[in-house]
């Protein structure tokens, strides 16, 4: 029992960060049909800055973590934003109307990076049993919290803002949209945008949590992310925060019970299992409109 | 107010527009008529920068439209309710209509939701309906409300009456009599319906194979025997 509740907070945790990734993918091929295979890159890149923003802080002296861990959300959140602006003018926008088939961004290869000293540290005993106890660190807690936080936002943000409704409106008919006045490029833009910004903040977390990083954690994260997003159904934003989540619990549980090395082959069997009996994911259903 | 010059449109190789020459004076309703494929929708989607029409000119207010990107059109007073309403589906009827108000000053939305609302009171009853349950005959009425939110000094309507029932035709109809000469919205009507449009417009043209072949006034064309055997057959009554 204890340690079935140690592997249910572990698996949050781990679904936390994928949901994040996930909403990235789910946004963009909501809005111009295409799977942005850059992302998990983004989010490669987001734990890079990570690091060197660590570094850099760290020798200006700058030690006060709260301090430390806002400059590092802020600047990662930055330049990752910048970077999927990029992506999506550079890459993305000469193809659209083109063929739906995007092309695989691969990152350059380089070597691994030392891990860090752990930032956040201590925690607090959840339940104390017989052989086993069951520890919830606080950076689980700050993990868990601010994609909490982050996906009410984003609800909010898509349901009840204009751009929001823009980012809608363009999902559902760009040409339409744009005759009613709705920038649609730039809201293009801002998807990419937004996206990489929560690859970011998914990449500085997961540089706190697991504290080594290196040049290929994008491709598994992005993939384990892309099957989270078609797991809850592609298009679909609490589709993909559940396709997170579940992915995050199958793996933690499948790692503390099985195999640790089949945890990978566990995650994409059962995304098989969920495609074949429902083709459009678990939250994702087919448009039924009427003329 | 919106003349239209020489256009010539093509889609890939296909020739959409072959030289058309249109104007639409202010206050006017002026109705296209003309068989499926002449070239109505297109013209219009012309008008609004999508496709861009390879020659010619769109001379707005005096300006050469041409050119400038679609969202902006909106913003200079031109409003056009597509080909197939193109309502979104998954949002409410308000949400729609906000949407139609992207280029307005958002200060005026709430009189001008109330404007709409009185003109089609069916839509308030459906306000937090998602677009995609409407009926026909509500989804023309959204997509015309949609398109006067942004408070267009001339509208683009395409084939409003298509697929409705004759009652909801009339009132469709009768609407855009009540928005031409109580708010003076011009008014170019693209229709298969000839008659309505034609006994409705102050000028009508027809266009056949991407260029114009008649012009005149709405009576005159009505009562034109080339017209009448051609888009009349069995148009009385409906």
């Amino acid at each position: 029992m204890e340690y079935f509740l140690q592997q249910l907070i572990n698996g949050v945790t781990l679904g936390a960060i994928y949901g994040l990734i996930a909403i990235g993918y789910t946004m963009v091929y909501g809005i111009i049909g295409m799977i942005n295979f850059a992302h998990g890159e983004i989010y490669m890149i987001g734990a890079f800055i990570a690091v060197i923003c660590f570094a850099l802080l760290g020798m200006l002296g700058i030690t006060w973590i709260p301090l430390v861990l806002i400059i590092v959300l802020l600047v990662s959140m930055c330049l990752t934003a910048l970077y999927g602006w990029t992506v999506e003018r550079i890459a993305y926008r000469p193809l659209r109307g083109s063929f739906r088939l995007a092309p695989l961004i691969s990152a350059a290869q380089g070597a691994k990076i030392k891990p860090l000293q752990p930032m956040v540290r201590g925690g607090f005993e959840v339940m104390r049993g017989e052989t086993f106890t069951v520890n919830a660190s606080y950076l689980q807690v700050i993990i868990v919290l601010m994609t909490v936080a982050l996906m009410a936002g984003f609800t909010w943000l898509i349901a009840a803002t204009p751009l929001g409704r823009a980012q809608r409106a363009c999902e559902q008919d760009r040409v339409m949209a744009s005759l009613l006045g709705v920038h649609t490029d730039r809201t293009i833009s801002l998807t990419f945008v937004l996206g990489a910004i929560l690859a970011a903040v998914a990449g500085v977390m997961v540089t706190l949590y697991y504290g080594v990083v290196d040049f290929y954690i994008g491709f598994l994260a992005g993939l384990k992310a892309f099957t989270a997003a078609v797991l809850g159904g592609i298009g679909s934003l609490p589709g993909a925060m559940l396709g997170g989540l579940l992915i995050g619990l199958i793996e933690a549980f499948w790692s503390a019970y099985f195999s640790i090395e089949y945890k990978d082959v566990a995650v994409f069997a059962i995304l098989v299992i969920v495609l074949i009996f429902r083709p459009t994911g678990l939250l994702g259903s087919p448009d039924v409109e009427k003329v | 107010m919106l003349v239209i010059e020489g256009v010539q449109t093509f889609y890939g190789a296909v020739h959409a527009l072959k030289g058309v020459d249109l104007k639409v004076g202010t206050g006017e309703i002026v109705a296209l008529i003309g068989a499926n494929g002449a070239g109505k929708s297109t013209l219009l989607m012309t008008i609004c920068g999508n496709p861009k029409p390879r020659y010619g000119r769109i001379l707005f207010d005096g300006d050469d439209i041409v050119g400038i990107p679609t969202h902006l059109l909106v913003r200079r007073g031109l409003a056009h309710a597509p080909e197939g309403r193109r309502i979104f589906p998954r949002m409410s009827v308000v949400e729609n209509l906000r949407l139609g108000a992207v280029a307005a000053d958002p200060a005026h939305f709430s009189s001008d939701l109330e404007r709409v609302f009185g003109l089609f009171p069916r839509l308030k009853e459906r306000r937090d309906q998602r677009g995609g349950t409407l009926s026909g005959g509500e989804q023309q009425m959204l997509a015309i409300a949609r398109a006067l939110m942004s408070r267009p000094r001339v509208l683009l309507l395409d084939e409003p009456s298509l697929g409705l029932a004759p009652l909801v035709v009339k009132q469709i109809f009768a609407i855009i009599e009540e928005i031409n000469k109580r708010d003076g919205v011009t008014v170019l009507l693209v229709e298969q319906n000839a008659f309505h449009a034609l006994r409705l417009a102050h000028r009508g043209y027809v266009l056949v194979n991407g260029q114009i072949a008649m012009t005149g006034t709405g009576q005159d064309l009505l009562a034109n025997e080339q017209i009448r055997s051609a888009y009349l057959e069995g148009g009385h009554g409906r």
